[in-house]
């Protein structure tokens, strides 16, 4: 059950490997969450995240795989998760996202089916999954990690961005639909991330490390806020910035 | 899942329906008591849960209704997935916490049990677990009669009272609730139990502050106290410090049935600890000014707050001012001041849903008791160094516990404080405390809490398996849980 502060005892993730879910869920451990359920793709590096979880104070991390370009997977996954966290989930952290290589991946149409699938549909329907679920249980929160690539869609990452768009969207409405269930839903919206998916990357404005996004998680967690944002001044910045005109738009860095 | 209205012979009390909806429109006649999803809050309104709610129209329905439960093992839904559904009962919602709330199972409103028998010539009487204890007092008070044991709110049932096994203001004198309790109506999955403390005392005391975890309450005999008059006498100090309060406290507090300090635990390192005394009887005819009425009957409240207050209304800037108006107010030395029940008793009464001050985050209130003076005083200070803000601190002297392994109160010191949610700071500086109230052999009022672990709570009550195998006699299959006993994992809740 999840306590005073939204700090779970027994919670999902689905993405298990990305690093912001990683530091997440280490900082949850140690409020006090025991048992973790990590799902994601690679099950070498699922086993060397089950260690850490245990390490940072959780007694159980079993671990579930799945391939996120295969949607019609995604309701079997969540099941399998749920199987393993035992009689209650008070939490589920939709993590599961690939930045992709624009530039390479544009000309493929092959590509972006897989990148819309990995973003959105997989997503999309596993939080269909777990909603199901947890409106039964009648409590449970719902974390999805968006990203304020999202919020204004740009060149140089448009594929990523239009399906966060999508799924952020899509969080939204699920939120709207679990009002007076027991289920709180939370988009978190970082900016630009210094991880290893963003490696290699210059950082944009307002760069943030996964610890900063995971502080900003724990704090939300007691205040219920439907979009959090990492930092939170990129709210005010993407509340001008979504308002700019293309001309300039084209321009910003990052 | 069936669309139809669950019921007792309806056969899906647990499994929430896809949409929380009222459908007492259209349940059959012979259905007796519909069930509706409903979004549960305790009164800090911290941690919501869906649960199905059912009001059964009398003690016969009650055990009926648990009976079926058992049958079905755990309260299984209709998919046949067990270890979900569970029941609890709830009164008016007052416990501050999860006590009263149970996710995914069954919520038993006890607000039709509310039948009040005559008043025995000794002064005991039959009241069924949903009267709360306003009309309780109403119905009395005109023959010479009180409630033996006031917690700080008229707003809760006599049931709530039993499950929580609450304390008041003369615990030093009198003890908590269930020491004026002579026998308890229980219904249980396995049957209903007559128990008092000479009848089944193992189950009467693990129903005393059981948190409803044994079985369902739904008769009480409650022994009243008699009284002269509807009026208090009351004699009112203030102390600048923790050590003059307490000091005073230990000396003099046995001289009246009624003693209570609030403490200032938020105000800069001087005045840290600064306190007003409140101690009082109840008056005597004689005591009573001529021309004065001697019963005067208490008023529902007055004041309503519509809303949840906006975030951050009671700040540190506004509690700090607050408590500062509250100490200067109160007068340095004054003795034999005539109070009515309400303002001696039950000051916050006037206001209904006075929680929604809190603002939409709620809050989290924190008693705990600790055997010595030492260990208070580490609390104070550690409550005031790590800058929380902190409201309305209310310090109080235990007499003696009572046999029940988890009733609250034990000889010594207890403090209660009321922590809006929203500090950064607040998880850790409560888990500090914990380990100061462990380390002194202390512990936690559990109808008030909503963030303890299950590690602390099993270190600060022993007992527990006393509670569980003599809930295990009534309740085998665990049907009674609560989102408290999930979280905090005693009980049906398992560990």
């Amino acid at each position: 059950m999840n306590n005073a502060f939204g700090v779970p005892q027994s919670m999902v993730v689905l993405g298990g490997t990305s690093e912001i879910a990683s530091t997440i869920v280490r900082r949850l451990a140690q409020e006090g969450c025991r048992t973790v359920v990590l799902a994601g793709r690679d099950a070498i590096a699922l086993a060397t995240a089950a260690a850490a979880t245990i390490e940072a104070g959780a007694t159980l991390a079993p671990t579930v795989t799945f391939d996120a370009r295969a949607a019609g997977g995604a309701a079997a996954c969540v099941d399998e998760c749920f199987a393993s966290a035992g009689p209650d989930v008070d939490l589920v952290l939709m993590a599961v996202g690939q930045l992709g290589e624009q530039m390479a991946d544009e000309g493929d149409p092959d590509r972006t089916a897989e990148m819309v699938t990995v973003n959105f549909t997989w997503p999309a329907t596993a939080l269909t999954a777990a909603a199901a679920r947890l409106r039964r249980q009648g409590h449970g929160r719902v974390l999805v990690l968006s990203s304020v690539a999202g919020v204004r869609v740009r060149r140089s990452n448009y594929t990523y961005g239009s399906a966060k768009a999508g799924l952020d969207a899509f969080a939204l409405g699920l939120a709207e639909s679990l009002r007076d269930s027991g289920v709180v839903v939370q988009v978190i919206r970082p900016g630009f991330v210094t991880t290893k998916m963003t490696k290699g990357r210059d950082p944009a404005p307002f760069a943030t490390g996964p610890d900063d996004v995971a502080s900003a998680v724990v704090a939300a967690l007691g205040g219920g806020r439907l979009v959090v944002w990492v930092p939170s001044t990129v709210r005010w910045v993407f509340l001008a910035l979504v308002h700019l005109p293309r001309v300039l738009w084209r321009r910003v860095p990052g | 899942m069936k669309a139809t209205a669950p019921g007792v012979s309806g056969g899906d009390i647990v499994g929430l329906r896809p949409e929380p909806a009222l459908e007492t429109n259209n349940h059959r006649s012979e259905e007796p008591t519909p069930a509706e999803a409903r979004l549960l809050r305790g009164w800090g309104r911290t941690a919501p849960t869906t649960a199905h709610v059912v009001a059964p129209r009398g003690p016969d329905e009650v055990a009926a209704l648990l009976g079926v439960f058992d049958a079905r093992g755990q309260g299984a839904g209709p998919d046949g997935h067990t270890g979900r559904g569970g029941v609890i009962p709830r009164g008016l919602g007052r416990s501050y916490g999860d006590a009263a709330q149970c996710a995914g199972g069954t919520v038993v409103s006890t607000e039709h049990l509310d039948r009040i028998g005559a008043i025995g010539s000794g002064g005991s009487v039959v009241v069924g677990a949903g009267v709360d204890l306003h009309r309780l007092i109403c119905e009395v008070l005109p023959s010479g009669w009180f409630i033996p044991v006031s917690p700080g709110t008229r707003q809760v049932t006599v049931g709530g009272a039993i499950a929580a096994d609450v304390h008041g203001k003369n615990h030093h004198r009198d003890g908590s609730f269930c020491q004026h309790v002579t026998s308890v109506t229980l219904a249980t999955p396995t049957g209903v139990h007559l128990v008092g403390p000479h009848d089944d005392p193992t189950l009467f005391w693990a129903t005393a502050g059981g948190l409803g975890l044994t079985g369902i309450v739904t008769e009480a005999i409650v022994q009243l106290l008699a009284v002269d008059t509807s009026w208090m006498v009351v004699d009112t100090e203030r102390f600048d410090d923790l050590d003059g309060v307490m000091a005073r406290m230990d000396q003099s507090d046995m001289s009246y049935r009624y003693s209570v300090a609030w403490l200032d635990c938020a105000a800069r390192t001087s005045r840290r600890g600064r306190a007003v005394l409140t101690r009082g009887d109840h008056a005597p005819r004689a005591a009573l000014p001529r021309g004065t009425e001697p019963v005067r009957l208490p008023r529902r409240p007055v004041l309503r707050v519509p809303v949840p207050a906006p975030r951050g209304l009671l700040n540190a800037t506004t509690i700090a001012w607050f408590n500062e108006l509250w100490f200067r107010r109160s007068p340095r030395n004054q003795s034999g001041e005539l109070s009515t029940i309400e303002s001696y008793f039950y000051p916050l009464d006037f206001i209904a849903d006075w929680n929604l001050l809190y603002g939409p985050l709620g809050f989290v209130q924190y008693q705990f008791v600790v055997g010595d003076a030492e260990a208070l005083r580490a609390t104070v200070d550690t409550i005031g160094a790590s800058g929380v803000p902190s409201f309305l601190a209310v310090l109080k002297r235990f007499g003696a516990g009572n046999p029940g392994p988890l009733s609250f109160p034990m000889e010594g010191w207890t403090l209660a404080l009321d922590f809006p949610i929203g500090p950064p700071g607040l998880p850790g500086l409560l888990r500090r405390l914990d380990d100061v109230v462990m380390e002194a052999g202390g512990r936690v009022y559990l109808a008030k809490d909503s963030r303890l672990s299950p590690d602390a709570l099993h270190a600060m009550y022993p007992r527990l398996d006393e509670l569980d195998s003599a809930r295990r006699r009534v309740d085998p299959e665990g049907v009674l849980r609560s989102d408290l006993s999930r979280r905090l994992q005693f009980a049906g809740g398992v560990r």
